[in-house]
């Protein structure tokens, strides 16, 4: 069992994060891992807190629902509230939030890594759209879960045609946050306007 | 069979591509949660194969729909969940009384009535067996995976067409929302078991001497479609004897070919102490614990997964009682199937019911939990 992933992809409906959730399950598929992928299907899903739960393994998944996460992404404030306790391994689970919208409170523990997110998609892409595709990047350069050609690829694969090449560009460019290291950006850009 | 890529689907799309490769072409529902992206994935594929897909005035509808469209000559599938399923009900009977082949596929939610439509349930398990009146026989099927939903259509199909039987399909929202990886042979005219179109020029498409193949409406061939109890030609009759013959008859073809009908799945030990008897999304967690038992710690225990619920695999479950002191039974109801293990354990084993209703799974733990008590 050492090597089950449990990725919650968490934020509100629209987002995005669905679809983001079936581009990583996919994305695991091409880089020939085992994946179960289930999400929310309540009223949640359209707003509020909605999840996604992605299960990635080299064995066979038996039970499909993401009880212990490895990795956490939380893209606004209420899902990051609600989904934040879920974690048991604190420390060890990769917590990764968009600090354009979620402000806190970040408790040392949790090694908590805010990226502005949403505003570099707005400000560098000029779409807010893309910001799920861009947390992708950072997720994966943060954890490695699929090799980086095979996500870009599934990127292509899956966005809605015509959108290929910009939702790579904004892949690509969650990596570069990524290396930009997070830190200096908790807190700060949250209050930045919508 | 060629290989071809794996790809990640859900087990609602699954259900769908099965009956495509089954040969269904022709599809009629209406929409409800948890089962609307059976409809979704008919309705973009059918168009393109040549296929016909309908959206009903409602499930009663669908129903008729598909048996219309079955007796004419086509495969034909219809799905939905509990409150649809209810619906579906009477024309279901006429189905299995006309003996018309077709599929329901219930993509089973929390109820009664409409209940919580987003949350996994395991409740219509004695609906799918006894939900239309009278003394029928029925297949119900209940698959644990994608790729289990994706053959056991198949093989809904195909057994609804042999034996001239309405089949079930009894998914969960679990099992039908999920996405997982799965491998779909490329070649799907493999998948279709035709049925033999020798018939005589005397055809009884009723006759009492066993299975004789559809012969669609209209293709030569005069006869009787009717839900009253009729002779070898379809004409109705109130006769006592041929009234009990018929039904005799009805129920013979399902025993005749059990064990083609009847799917279970052992894994454990050889001589188990422990056994878990479940089915649907509920087989996941078992087998979790059931892996990790045995393989990791060669406890004595096993696991039967049932993929045929209906008719209920007796036979399977006495050989399980015979070896096991305790068989433990979990299902996301207040306890349906359990009492059928009851029955035909006869005291054998120890029957210990585990059972959730509260919209969710069970999970690994509570199944560890009961069975370690057991096992201490």
């Amino acid at each position: 069992m050492g090597n089950r992933q449990e990725i919650l992809l968490t934020g509100a409906g629209g987002q995005g994060l669905i679809l983001a959730s079936i581009i990583l399950a996919q994305a695991a598929v091409n880089d020939n891992k085992n994946v179960v992928q289930t999400q929310s299907y309540g009223p949640e899903a359209r707003g509020g807190a909605s999840m996604a739960g992605v299960i990635i393994d080299i064995d066979t998944i038996e039970y499909p629902k993401v009880v212990n996460p490895t990795v956490l992404l939380s893209m606004n404030q209420a899902s990051f509230n609600k989904y934040l306790p879920k974690i048991k391994r604190v420390g060890e689970c990769v917590v990764i939030v968009d600090s354009t919208l979620v402000s806190g409170p970040f408790r040392e523990e949790y090694k908590i890594r805010g990226y502005p997110i949403t505003r570099t998609a707005r400000e560098e892409v000029g779409k807010e759209v893309v910001a799920n595709m861009l947390a992708l990047g950072v997720l994966n350069a943060a954890t490695g879960l699929v090799e980086r050609k095979i996500f870009r690829d599934s990127i292509f694969e899956l966005a809605p045609k015509g959108s290929g090449e910009l939702n790579q560009k904004a892949f690509d460019l969650g990596y570069r946050l990524y290396e930009s290291g997070p830190g200096q950006h908790i807190g700060q850009s949250a209050q930045t306007p919508q | 069979m060629p290989e071809t890529k794996p790809v990640l689907m859900q087990g609602n799309e699954a259900c769908a591509e099965g009956a495509i490769s089954a040969g269904v072409r022709f599809y009629a529902g209406y929409p409800i949660t948890p089962s609307t992206e059976v409809a979704e994935r008919m309705a973009a594929r059918l168009p393109d194969i040549g296929g016909v897909f309908i959206q009903m005035e409602d499930e009663i509808a669908s129903m008729a729909a598909i048996i219309g469209a079955s007796i004419g000559g086509m495969r034909a599938i219809t799905a939905t969940s509990g409150p649809g399923f209810s619906l579906k009900q009477e024309n279901i009977g006429y189905a299995i009384m006309a003996e018309i082949p077709c599929v329901i596929v219930d993509v089973q939610r929390m109820g009664p009535s409409t209940g919580v439509p987003t949350a996994p349930s395991q409740g219509d398990v004695m609906q799918a067996r006894w939900g239309t009146h009278g003394d029928h026989p029925i297949i119900v099927f209940s698959p644990a995976s994608v790729y289990e939903t994706y053959y056991l259509t198949i093989a809904a199909v195909n057994l609804s067409q042999k034996l001239r039987q309405p089949v079930i399909l009894l998914l969960d929202e679990v099992i039908g929302h999920m996405r997982e990886k799965v491998t779909i042979p490329r070649d799907s005219r493999l998948m279709v078991e035709k049925s033999s179109d020798k018939v005589p020029a005397d055809y009884k498409p009723y006759d009492e001497k066993g299975l004789t193949p559809l012969v669609p409406f209209g293709f030569g061939h005069y006869y009787h479609v009717t839900g009253l109890f009729h002779d070898q030609y379809g004409f109705p009759t109130g006769d006592p004897p041929q009234v009990e013959r018929s039904l005799d008859r009805v129920h013979e073809k399902l025993e005749k070919y059990r064990d083609e009908v009847v799917l279970t799945n052992y894994i454990g030990h050889k001589e188990p102490r422990v056994v878990i008897v479940t089915y649907g999304c509920t087989v996941r967690s078992a087998r979790a614990v059931v892996k990790k038992a045995y393989w990791n710690n060669r406890e004595p225990v096993g696991l039967l997964s049932l993929q045929t619920l209906w008719p209920f695999p007796d036979k399977e479950v006495r050989e399980i009682a015979k070896k096991a002191d305790v068989i433990i039974v979990p299902e996301m109801n207040m306890g349906q199937i359990v009492s059928e293990v009851e029955r035909h354990v006869k005291g054998e084993a120890e029957v210990v019911p585990l059972n959730r209703y509260d919209g969710e799974m069970i999970s690994p733990d509570q199944i560890s939990d009961i069975m370690g008590r057991w096992l201490s």
